[in-house]
């Protein structure tokens, strides 16, 4: 519970800063290198590597070096989340899609019935 | 027809796919062994369609289910819940039987996303393609941030999820 704790504190500092909530949406979008970023955000090579420093730490962002270049993308945590989600929401789904099924299967006995006793 | 499928102990299983497709949608697919005037039914009734869409194994008890099935219609499902009953409700945009339904989800603390189904005939089967569009990126990440994949329906989740732990 602490470490749960102490793990959501590191989130919200990371994401006290727009910079670091626009980097993040950025990156949502597609990976994108520290210069790319720091163009984009208007900022020095340095400065960006201290916001993406941040986001690293809060396990949000994870950074990769190919040879001079680092490029930056959602970290696992950020990714593992959403996925998680969507897997919860398509249990939904298969939930409600079998109960759909058994629903249909009555209508369609009904109407060959239904079809017996017209003719 | 003949008598061997009426014989088939129950009906098939098919494969249920969810995907996020853009930064605002989620595409929910699943083929349904029925003509779409059938599914259709099921889905424009209530009497059928709380059978269904409040499937047991989510433990949720639903109090009411209304609903206006034409276009600027309402629904409003009430749900048991802990201090008080749980609404939804929304208004139907487009009912186009049997191919094509969309309504809107206006609960409490819903992300106001537009839900669409479209359902098309394949082989005597039909091809259900279920979108719903968030009003914005913001919004559809706020509903998967919150950890509810149904308006308000956290509760549903852990029962869900437990059933599904208790499955292995």
């Amino acid at each position: 519970m602490v470490q749960y704790a102490a793990r959501l504190d590191t989130s919200f500092s990371a994401l006290s800063d727009a910079t670091r909530r626009g980097v993040l949406e950025q990156l949502v979008r597609t990976d994108a290198t520290i210069t790319e970023l720091a163009d984009r955000f208007h900022m020095t090579l340095t400065g960006m590597k201290k916001h993406v420093g941040v986001l690293e730490r809060a396990g949000l962002v994870t950074t990769e070096k190919v040879g001079r270049v680092r490029t930056c993308k959602l970290g696992r945590r950020r990714l593992e989340e959403e996925a998680g989600w969507i897997e919860r929401y398509r249990q939904l789904w298969i939930a409600r899609f079998d109960a759909l099924d058994e629903v249909v299967e009555e209508l369609k006995r009904q109407e060959k019935a239904d079809g017996r006793r017209k003719r | 027809m003949d008598a061997g499928s009426d014989r088939q102990a129950g009906p098939m299983k098919h494969r249920t796919t969810a995907e996020r497709t853009s930064e605002r949608e989620l595409v929910v697919t699943r083929t349904i062994d029925a003509p779409p005037r059938i599914v259709f039914e099921a889905w424009t009734r209530a009497d059928l369609f709380q059978r269904w869409w409040v499937p047991k194994s989510i433990g949720l008890t639903l109090l009411s289910c209304e609903m206006d099935v034409r276009v600027g219609g309402t629904y409003r499902l009430v749900f048991q819940a802990d201090p008080e009953p749980m609404a939804f409700h929304g208004t139907y945009l487009d009912v186009t039987p049997p191919s094509r339904l969309a309504w809107t989800n206006e609960e409490a603390g819903g992300s106001g996303q537009i839900t669409t189904v479209t359902f098309e005939e394949k082989a005597g089967r039909t091809l259900l393609v279920l979108r719903d569009l968030y009003p914005s990126k913001a919004a559809l990440d706020e509903a998967i941030a919150s950890g509810s994949t149904s308006g308000d329906m956290n509760e549903t989740f852990d029962q869900l999820d437990e059933l599904l732990a208790a499955r292995g």
